[in-house]
């Protein structure tokens, strides 16, 4: 399914941009956007780097295993194929924490710590398994109870109340949630293979 | 709230750092350890940032999304809408920069407590850039097959979206 995303995202921008007489801006987009590829990549990789850093501490210590025992119970009902105290549960919660405060560039290292213990029980690494999907639907739904860039932004173009919108930002997202998890739910009832 | 949320990182910190002096831990030695781990991979990433970036700035760019939803300005005008809001719905899930982009334009053209103002901020805060997320996450563990995970997030996108114009309108 990427695959072919990928290459319609890139089929119908080149010749839409070509047709409606844009094929210069295009042409230095394809100049620019490994650019901008990278800046990002500039902007996470410290981010990565501290938190991978402080995250083997935690580990080492015990303290995402600490974590994980003490989170089993609810996520467990979302994650039914982990075992009992995993540490990948320890890493999920955190990621969820950091997220919910809307911290979420800071969230990342956690998310993709997550995903390397739960490859530890895939069988077939090339495969994506159920509980990884449940947790990226989990992530991408961005549940997020303080929207610090939103309200930031808000502020900065004078806003009378930037923190007014909090309330229907987390009941929106919890619909995408609800909503992402319930269909995420039916697929993987429907075809429980791993 | 705001000040509360900024206190998460560095109370973590703090705690992460005392509880590994609690349990004797060579804190400094496995963090250098971890921190090579994040700079593993970052490098795994990236080709998966390069490529995603790419095709979403082209298409971006060429302005077919802004474009297509253009012919839906007179049936806006009942909603005391604008067309600028469109593109946003169909661009949070691809690209969180650009919707982002696209709420501050709005914030300065309609001010952010607009109804405009309030429907952007309401969607971009509704759910996380899909794409990103996904390439982002199985590109570190090199997973190909990614089965259901695209359809279902997009799928949590839209809930996202729908939630957001009925809750607006609910509550302002």
């Amino acid at each position: 399914m990427v695959n072919i995303i990928w290459g319609i995202f890139i089929i119908i921008g080149i010749s839409y941009s070509i047709i409606t007489g844009k094929a210069l801006i295009i042409n230095n987009e394809i100049i620019a956007s490994g650019t901008a590829a990278f800046d990002l990549i500039t902007d996470m990789m410290p981010l990565l780097v501290i938190w991978m850093g402080l995250m083997k501490i935690a580990e080492k210590s015990g303290l995402i295993k600490k974590i994980a025992e003490l989170m089993t119970p609810i996520l467990s009902l979302l994650f039914p194929k982990i075992p009992k105290g995993h540490e990948s549960i320890g890493y999920i919660a955190s990621n969820v924490a950091v997220n919910m405060a809307g911290l979420g560039s800071a969230a990342t290292p956690f998310g993709l710590k997550a995903m390397q213990k739960l490859q530890e029980l895939n069988p077939d690494k090339k495969r994506a398994t159920t509980s990884m999907i449940t947790f990226l639907v989990l992530n991408t739904s961005g549940v997020t109870i303080v929207p610090t860039t939103i309200i930031s932004l808000r502020m900065m173009y004078g806003s009378a109340n930037p923190t007014i919108v909090i309330p229907t930002c987390i009941l929106a997202t919890i619909c995408a949630g609800i909503g992402g998890l319930t269909l995420d739910y039916i697929i993987r009832s429907k075809n429980d293979n791993n | 709230m705001t000040t509360i949320s900024f206190l998460i990182l560095p109370l973590l910190v703090l705690y992460i750092i005392l509880y590994g002096f609690k349990k004797k831990v060579n804190i400094y030695d496995e963090f250098l350890l971890g921190a090579k781990d994040g700079l593993i991979t970052t490098f795994k990433i990236i080709p998966n940032i390069v490529a995603m970036i790419f095709a979403i700035n082209i298409l971006i760019k060429s302005n077919i999304i802004s474009d297509m939803f253009l012919f839906l300005e007179p049936y806006l005008d009942t909603l005391s809408l604008s067309s600028e809001i469109l593109p946003m719905t169909f661009l949070r899930s691809i690209s969180g920069t650009s919707t982002l982009a696209i709420m501050s334009n709005i914030f300065k053209d309609y001010g952010p407590d607009s109804i405009m103002g309030l429907l952007a901020s309401t969607i971009q805060g509704s759910s996380d850039t899909t794409f990103y997320v996904i390439a982002l996450y199985y590109g570190s563990i090199g997973i190909i097959k990614n089965r259901y995970a695209l359809g279902v997030g997009l799928f949590s996108d839209f809930c996202g979206i729908i939630a957001s114009f009925l809750l607006v309108y609910i509550f302002f």
